[in-house]
C-alpha cells in the first residue's frame, strides 16, 4: 500500500513545483553557499534573520507588484507610491497624537487612492497600464514635490511605525519579517482561495473569455490596483520606519527590484501564470544578490552592473516566451 | 481627392502634434518678456532638441509593438563617455563622435539580441539593461566632470547666420538622414507591419525579427545622438540616474502626444519630435505665467496624465461593448 502512494506522491510533489520556482530556490542555496565561501557569517542565523528583514519591504512591494502582473499588467507608479506612503505616514505623525494613531493606515490609504487613478485608468478607460502608472508616477512626484518643497520631509515616523520595521516581538524574530508572512500569507488565500484570485489569473490569460464568463473584470482590475498601490504604500511606511524619516526618491531603488524578483520567481509577466512562492523565491534572491554585492565591497557601478546582467541571464535560463506563431 | 483623404487619416497624429505645438509655442512667445526673438527660440530649441531625439529613438521600438526603457540609460551612457573621447584636437573629436555612435549601436544591438534572439519581454528585458548600462556610466563618470570639443559644440547650439537655431537644422538633418529613408525602406515598412500584427506580417513573409532587431539598433543609435548633444549643451558628462529616468518616461510622453500609438503600427517620428518640442513647451509655459517652479512637477504630471488619458484611452475608440476586452 505505502509503495502504490510513495511514487503517487512523489509525482504529486512534482506537479506541484514549478521548474522557475526550484530553480529559483536552488540559486538561492548555490548562493549562499558560494558567499559562505567568502565568510562562514553568511550561514550564520544572525546574517539570514538580518536579509529576510531586509527582504520583507521588497516583499510586500512585490506581492502588489505581482497581482498587476498576474493580470497582464504592470506597474511602473512603484517608486513615488512608495515615497508617497512613506511621506504621508510620516507627515500625518507630525499632526500630534491623533497622527500617531492614524500614521499608518493614512499612508497605505493614499497608496491606494493612487492605485484607484491606475485602475481606473486601464479598466475603465482602457489606456495601456504602462502609460497611466508612468504618469501617475510623475503626478505622485509633483504632489510630492509640492508638499515638501522638493526637501527632505522633516517629520519622523511614529513609534508604531518603527516598532513594526525594526522591532522584535518574541524569539528575535524581527516585526518586518512577520508583516510580510501575514501580507504574503493573504496574497496566497486571495490568489488560491477566493474568487477574485481565479478572476486574477484567468484575466491574465484571457481577459475577454473571463469577461464571457461573468467575471466583472473592470472591477477586478480596479481593486487589483488599488491593492499594489496599498501595498507599495505599505512598503514606503516600513521603510520610512525603518530609516524612522522618509525621504525624496526613497522608492526609486525598488522598481527594478520588484518588478525583477517576481518574473525570477517564474510568474509570466504577460500575466495568467505565476505563484506566490516564486516571488518569494525571487525576492530573496534579488535581496541576497545586493547583500553579497555590498559584502564583496562592489562599488555602486559594478553592483548596476552585475544586477541587469544577472536578471538578463537567469531570465535567459527559464524565463523565455515560446515561438508562438 | 480621395488620396488626399487617406493621406491626412494616416497622418493625423502627426499633423495634431504639430498643431498643438504651434500654438502652445505661440503662447509661449507672446508671454516672453523678451518676445519672439532668435535668443527664446535658441534656449527653446536646445531643449526640445535633447528630447526629441530620445523620443525618436522610442518611437523605432514602439512602431514595433516593443518599448525600451533603457533609451535614458543610453543617454547617460553615451554622454558620460563623449565627454571622455570627444576632445582634443578636430581629428580626435570626430573619431570621438564615431565612438560615441558605435557605443549607441552596440547598445541597440545587446537590446535587440537579448529581445529578439532570446525572446525576453522588452519591458524587463530593457530595464535590466538599462540598469547595465547605468553602472558603465557610473564607472566612467563616478564624479560629474569632463569636456567636450568646443567648436562642435558652439556650432550646434548656437545660430546659423544669428537667426535660425543650428540645433533644429542639425535635428532635421538627422531626420534626412535617419527616418526619411528607413520609413520608406523595406525594412522599415515591415517595422510597421510587425506593429500592426506580428502573425500577419509573419505570414505574409515579412522578415519579422530583422525588422524588430534593426528597430533596437536605431534606438540605440537615436539615443547616442541625444547623449552627444547632451554634451554639447553641458559641457560635460554626468552619470545621473535621474536623468536616465526622466529622458526615459519623457520620452514615452512624447511619443504619445506627438500621435504614435503605443499598441505599435502607427505614428512617426516626426511626430514624437514635435510631441517632444510640445512637452518641453508645456515646462516653459509655467515660466512665462510666473508659477512657483516647485509646481513644475506636478503641472508636468497632470499634462502628461490627460494627455494619456485623451490620447491612448481605447475606451473612445471600440465600437461594441466586446472590444474593450482584448
Amino acid at each position: 500500500m505505502s509503495e502504490n502512494a510513495q511514487p503517487g506522491f512523489a509525482e504529486a510533489l512534482k506537479r506541484r513545483i514549478d521548474p522557475p520556482v526550484a530553480i529559483a530556490f536552488a540559486c538561492i542555496i548555490a548562493m549562499l553557499l558560494l558567499g559562505s565561501l567568502y565568510s562562514s557569517s553568511f550561514l550564520s542565523p544572525e546574517y539570514l534573520l538580518q536579509q529576510l528583514k531586509v527582504a520583507s519591504f521588497l516583499g510586500v512591494i512585490a506581492t502588489g507588484t505581482m497581482i498587476v502582473i498576474l493580470l497582464g499588467q504592470i506597474d511602473l507608479s512603484i517608486p513615488w507610491v512608495v515615497a508617497v506612503g512613506g511621506m504621508m505616514s510620516t507627515a500625518a505623525t507630525g499632526w500630534g497624537p491623533v497622527g500617531h494613531v492614524i500614521a499608518i493606515p493614512f499612508g497605505i490609504a493614499c497608496g491606494v487612492a493612487l492605485g484607484l487613478v491606475n485602475g481606473f485608468g486601464v479598466a475603465y478607460l482602457r489606456i495601456p497600464s504602462m502609460i497611466i502608472t508612468l504618469a501617475v508616477n510623475a503626478v505622485a512626484q509633483g504632489l510630492m514635490v509640492v508638499h515638501t518643497g522638493g526637501f527632505s520631509p522633516q517629520d519622523s515616523s511614529s513609534p508604531a511605525m518603527r516598532a513594526l520595521a525594526t522591532g522584535e516581538l518574541f524569539f528575535g524574530l524581527p516585526n518586518a519579517l512577520i508583516v510580510w508572512a501575514v501580507v504574503g500569507a493573504g496574497a496566497i488565500f486571495l490568489l488560491n482561495r477566493t474568487t477574485f484570485g481565479r478572476a486574477v489569473y484567468g484575466i491574465g490569460n484571457r481577459e475577454r473569455a473571463a469577461y464571457l464568463s461573468g467575471i466583472n473584470t473592470q472591477r477586478v482590475v480596479l481593486i487589483a490596483f488599488a491593492l499594489a498601490g496599498g501595498l507599495s504604500a505599505f512598503g514606503g511606511v516600513l521603510l520610512a520606519g525603518y530609516a524612522s524619516k522618509a525621504a525624496q526618491a526613497m522608492g526609486d531603488a525598488y522598481l527594478l527590484p520588484a518588478i525583477a524578483a517576481i518574473v525570477l520567481g517564474g510568474a509570466s509577466i504577460l500575466g495568467g501564470r505565476g505563484s506566490y512562492f516564486g516571488t518569494v523565491a525571487g525576492v530573496i534572491l534579488i535581496t541576497l544578490l545586493q547583500s553579497i554585492l555590498s559584502v564583496v565591497q562592489m562599488p555602486e557601478a559594478g553592483r548596476q552592473i552585475t544586477y541587469g546582467v544577472v536578471i538578463v541571464a537567469m531570465l535567459l535560463l527559464y524565463g523565455r516566451e515560446g515561438r508562438t506563431r | 481627392m480621395s488620396e488626399w483623404r487617406y493621406l491626412l487619416a494616416q497622418n493625423r497624429g502627426t499633423l495634431l502634434a504639430i498643431a498643438f505645438f504651434v500654438v502652445m509655442f505661440a503662447i509661449y512667445t507672446s508671454n516672453h518678456p523678451a518676445g519672439f526673438t532668435a535668443n527664446v527660440v535658441q534656449t527653446a530649441a536646445n531643449k526640445g532638441v535633447l528630447l526629441a531625439l530620445v523620443a525618436m529613438a522610442q518611437t523605432f521600438v514602439v512602431i514595433t509593438a516593443g518599448i525600451d526603457l533603457s533609451v535614458g540609460a543610453v543617454m547617460v551612457l553615451t554622454n558620460c563617455l563623449a565627454s571622455w573621447i570627444v576632445v582634443g584636437s578636430a581629428t580626435s573629436a570626430t573619431l570621438g563622435i564615431l565612438g560615441v555612435l558605435l557605443t549607441g549601436l552596440a547598445c541597440g544591438v545587446i537590446n535587440g539580441l537579448i529581445v529578439i534572439y532570446g525572446r525576453l519581454q522588452p519591458i524587463v528585458a530593457t530595464i535590466a539593461t538599462g540598469a547595465a548600462f547605468f553602472g558603465l556610466a557610473l564607472l566612467l563618470r563616478s564624479v560629474p566632470g569632463g569636456d567636450v570639443y568646443s567648436p562642435v559644440a558652439d556650432a550646434l547650439t548656437g545660430k546659423i547666420f544669428d537667426v535660425a537655431p543650428a540645433s533644429l537644422v542639425a535635428l532635421a538633418f538627422v531626420v534626412l538622414v535617419l527616418w526619411v529613408p528607413y520609413s520608406r525602406s523595406t525594412i522599415g515598412r515591415a517595422a510597421y507591419a510587425v506593429g500592426s500584427s506580428e502573425s500577419a506580417a509573419y505570414m505574409s513573409g515579412v522578415p519579422v525579427g530583422a525588422a524588430k532587431f534593426f528597430a533596437y539598433v536605431l534606438s540605440g543609435l537615436a539615443a547616442s545622438l541625444g547623449g552627444l548633444f547632451l554634451t554639447f549643451v553641458t559641457y560635460s558628462g554626468e552619470a545621473s540616474a535621474a536623468n536616465a529616468n526622466t529622458y526615459t518616461l519623457f520620452s514615452i510622453a512624447a511619443v504619445v502626444l506627438g500621435g504614435v500609438s503605443l499598441f505599435g503600427g502607427s505614428g512617426s517620428a516626426i511626430g514624437a519630435i514635435f510631441g517632444a518640442l510640445m512637452f518641453r513647451t508645456i515646462g516653459d509655459l509655467l515660466f512665462v505665467f510666473n508659477l512657483d517652479p516647485l509646481w513644475q512637477p506636478l503641472f508636468q504630471g497632470l499634462v502628461l496624465l490627460a494627455a494619456v488619458c485623451v490620447g491612448s484611452a481605447r475606451v473612445f475608440q471600440v465600437r461594441n461593448r466586446l472590444e474593450l476586452f482584448p
